[in-house]
């Protein structure tokens, strides 16, 4: 077994595992308010991450590139109610132009 | 938005996920190339998308391959991305409906976009929007695995084209509609700030992810940004 499908293997049934874990396990038991405060603020915390990490960082640096640039685009579509393909497209092309008058 | 969660069908779900389905089927393209650079073939990554079905825990395994890191460093960074599903799985759990097959089938196809589609506010999740939703990103995640394997070479540089940055794009088109809640206050630690927890969370969780990129392998970051969603904790509901 090569490493690829190692890799394949091990993270398919890994990332299952962590998903079914709730709906499997817990059932259809509600969940204590308490606890519903918390995981409610999970999505943005972990969203906002991915935002951070993908706009700066290039493997472990933190780098300003063409990327800062599409994601700024993006954010005033946002604002302005664009759709989410538009959104995504307008990145991708401030990007890819960033970076072709950088050189 | 509903009050309960027997508003919303299968059809609604599955005319919300087209515009993030279409976007979706372009990460695919741009894994496919990506993965066939890294040198993974052109079956595995198709596998890889219909199992592990997640774009930056892909994205990063592929990454770490190509970098000549080890097998299990490159699955250890997917896993640790897709850590966030077991909290996101709980949140779903109470909603779902069905015996062990129909669990099992609506965990798989609960990914952020489906969770988020799905959500109805108020810490309720519709399980037929989850399902119609999941199943167009887990089709247009496949095909445009399957384009960018088969078409790499005429696709080209997956950085040129811009595709890196419609990523983090996606991800704050998804985030922005959560920063707006009726509570306009939030209360940490005695504290109170002018902002809704939502936006605080965000804040916090972006931070810590920068914080520690440089310090921690890929994955640990956005993992350990999670913990922003302690501030909830305290609150009265």
């Amino acid at each position: 077994m090569s490493d690829v499908w190692n890799v394949v293997i091990v993270s398919g049934v890994g990332t299952l595992a962590l998903k079914a874990t709730g709906p499997v396990l817990l059932g259809g038991k509600p969940l204590p308010d308490r606890f519903t405060g918390v995981v409610g603020l999970l999505a943005p915390a972990l969203l906002a991450a991915l935002v951070a990490i993908g706009t700066f960082a290039s493997g472990q640096r933190l780098v300003l590139d063409g990327r800062v640039l599409g994601v700024g685009a993006a954010a005033v579509a946002i604002r302005f109610r664009a759709p989410v393909l538009l959104v995504v497209i307008i990145a991708a092309a401030v990007t890819a132009t960033a970076r072709v008058l950088a050189g | 938005m509903a009050e309960t969660s027997g508003d919303r069908g299968f059809r609604e779900g599955a005319v919300a996920v087209v515009p993030m389905a279409v976007a979706v089927f372009g990460f695919g393209l741009s894994y496919g190339v990506l993965a066939r650079a890294a040198g993974m073939g052109g079956v595995a990554p198709v596998v890889m998308s219909a199992t592990t079905f997640a774009g930056s825990a892909q994205f990063a395994a592929a990454s770490v391959l190509q970098a000549g890191g080890a097998a299990a460093t490159a699955a250890l960074s997917a896993l640790m991305l897709n850590a966030r599903y077991l909290p996101i799985g709980v949140t779903v759990a109470p909603w779902l409906e069905g015996g062990f097959w129909s669990r099992l089938l609506h965990a798989h196809l609960t990914v952020d976009e489906s969770w988020v589609i799905a959500a109805e506010g108020t810490g309720r999740w519709n399980p037929r929007v989850l399902l119609a939703a999941g199943m167009g990103l887990w089709i247009a995640w496949i095909l445009g695995t399957l384009g960018g394997v088969l078409f790499g070479n005429v696709i080209g540089d997956p950085a040129r084209l811009g595709l890196d940055a419609a990523f983090p794009a996606l991800f704050l088109a998804l985030l922005m509609p959560q920063l707006r809640t009726r509570e306009r206050v939030t209360e940490v630690a005695g504290l109170r700030i002018g902002a809704p927890p939502p936006a605080i969370a965000a804040l916090i969780g972006a931070a810590i992810a920068l914080v520690l990129t440089p310090f921690t392998p890929a994955g640990v970051p956005i993992v350990a940004a999670g913990a922003a969603c302690v501030i909830g904790l305290r609150r009265r509901r």
